[in-house]
């Protein structure tokens, strides 16, 4: 299985400066918006909920609801979709994501994509759920697709939005 | 991981707290997009804010799409040249007949001393993406409020009816194709006039006929123009061809599958028909009959 940090499930990192977190939910944001459509669009992980639960599983005081909800409103708007429905949706997942945020890093990267796969197989659900009670025809199992792949994609987003943390390691001190 | 100190005071409402006021906040938002329109002002200024993202995110496809057709071939371009000037030579002659059938048509109206038909402007504009909401089916135009775009307004292509305008922002504008689910078309039998409904299904490219008796006459192959009754629709633009007509003596209506004959799920130019200028007389007041308000305000479904 994967595991990117054999023998310890966490290393000791920096804290992650609030400038970084911004910019990475907002380039989230500029992947999602990108002109995906067709079976791409099936195939598309959903990114901003995906680095939500990133950062409130390792940053929860530095993430909040409001900022989770202001991206969920701008996903419904560049959607064009109901207003509310991916704010809700975010708004639970960083809910969960807070409330899971001392237990995930303690296991290994498979541990923690199976701790992944329900949160954001309930943030579809919640916006299916949405749509379909508004009268939207149920679009088929392949909606769900996009998030297997984001829970595919854990391993690579955790490592990348851990790097600007690791201290730096002069090989000449000691 | 967390290197400030623990929080013993002023940590502010608890996680729980939070998401339950912004859960309530969200159905708020939700219950009052869906049944009123309320919150119109809140996506357009965020559509505002957002449109400069949405610009450079589309920016390498359209830079693309330039790159491409400055490298088409002297070959390729004389082809085409060719083709378009013979279907311009062909629709030329067929547009002096039109004309005079419409001179024809109109003395013979003003004889019969029926209403005139109106004839509608068209404005060409061209589809830019499609909408990224997998459970419905709309696309955004290049053509705004700036371009006197009105909501409402149907859209069509070289064959037929696409879809209807539903949502107007200051220089794009949304259309609802009429394969979404629930979006209505009124629609006559070219075949023998029968008044019917044609409705998008959300699957694949699909409508289906609505209400249609089981003893009503439909066959396979039988054309679907817009019948005009609604006002917003201009009448006898092809709308869609009948595929399949399922009659099961269980179900009160029959099932009438449909395919829309424009290319609905294509990418280009369409025409913006231009609502009526003028509108149809106002509906008589006396009508006391129950239980028919929903076929009153059938075209489409406007937001």
């Amino acid at each position: 299985m994967i595991n990117l940090y054999p023998g310890n499930a966490q290393e000791i990192l920096r804290p992650a400066k609030p400038g970084f977190i911004v910019l990475s939910l907002g380039l989230a944001l500029v992947i999602n918006c990108l002109p995906w459509s067709g079976w791409a669009l099936w195939l598309r992980p959903d990114f901003v909920a995906l680095l939500l639960l990133f950062w409130c599983i390792h940053q929860p005081r530095k993430t909040g609801f409001t900022f989770a909800w202001c991206l969920g409103l701008m996903m419904d708007v560049s959607e064009g979709s109901l207003l509310g429905q991916h704010a809700l949706a975010y708004t639970l997942i960083t809910y969960f994501g807070i409330v899971l945020h001392r237990r995930v890093p303690q296991f290994s990267m498979a541990s923690q994509m199976i701790h992944i796969l329900p949160l954001l197989l309930f943030n579809d659900l919640m916006v299916l759920a949405i749509r379909m009670g508004s009268g939207s025809a149920f679009p088929g199992y392949g909606y769900f697709v996009g998030s297997l792949i984001a829970t595919l994609l854990w391993p690579t987003v955790s490592y990348l939005l851990k790097l600007p943390q690791r201290p730096f390691i002069d090989p000449d001190q000691d | 991981m967390e290197h400030t100190p623990p929080p013993f005071f002023k940590t502010g409402p608890s996680a729980l707290t939070r998401l339950i006021s912004f859960s309530l906040l969200s159905v708020v938002l939700l219950v009052s997009d869906a049944h009123y329109a309320y919150l119109e002002t809140l996506r357009q200024v965020s559509n505002v804010l957002l449109s400069p993202l949405e610009r450079l995110v589309h920016a390498p496809s359209v830079m693309w799409d330039a790159m491409s057709t400055w490298l088409t071939t002297v070959d390729s371009l004389r082809q085409s040249n060719a083709v378009l000037l013979q279907e311009n030579r062909l629709s030329r002659a067929q547009n002096q007949k039109t004309m005079a059938l419409e001179l024809e048509n109109r003395q013979l109206r003003s004889l019969l001393m029926l209403r005139q038909k109106v004839s509608q402007n068209l404005v060409t504009a061209e589809i830019l993406y499609a909408m990224r909401d997998p459970f419905s089916r709309r696309v955004i135009l290049d053509k705004g409020r700036e371009q006197k775009m009105q909501a409402g307004a149907a859209v069509m292509d070289a064959l037929g009816v696409v879809g209807q305008i539903t949502r107007i922002y200051s220089d794009l504008s949304e259309v609802t194709l009429i394969t979404d689910k629930g979006q209505l078309v009124p629609v006559l039998n070219a075949r023998n006039g029968l008044r019917s409904i044609v409705a998008g299904t959300g699957v694949g490219n699909v409508l289906e006929l609505q209400f249609v008796p089981l003893n009503a006459d439909v066959q396979k192959g039988d054309a679907l123009v817009t019948s005009g009754i609604d006002g917003i629709y201009p009448a006898g633009l092809p709308v869609a061809e009948v595929l399949a007509v399922l009659q099961n003596p269980a179900q009160l209506f029959m099932t009438v599958i449909c395919r829309p004959l424009a290319g609905v799920d294509h990418y280009g130019q369409v025409y913006v028909v231009e609502p009526n200028p003028v509108p149809l007389p106002a509906r008589p007041t006396e009508a006391k009959k129950p239980a028919l308000s929903r076929a009153h305000n059938l075209p489409g479904k406007v937001r």
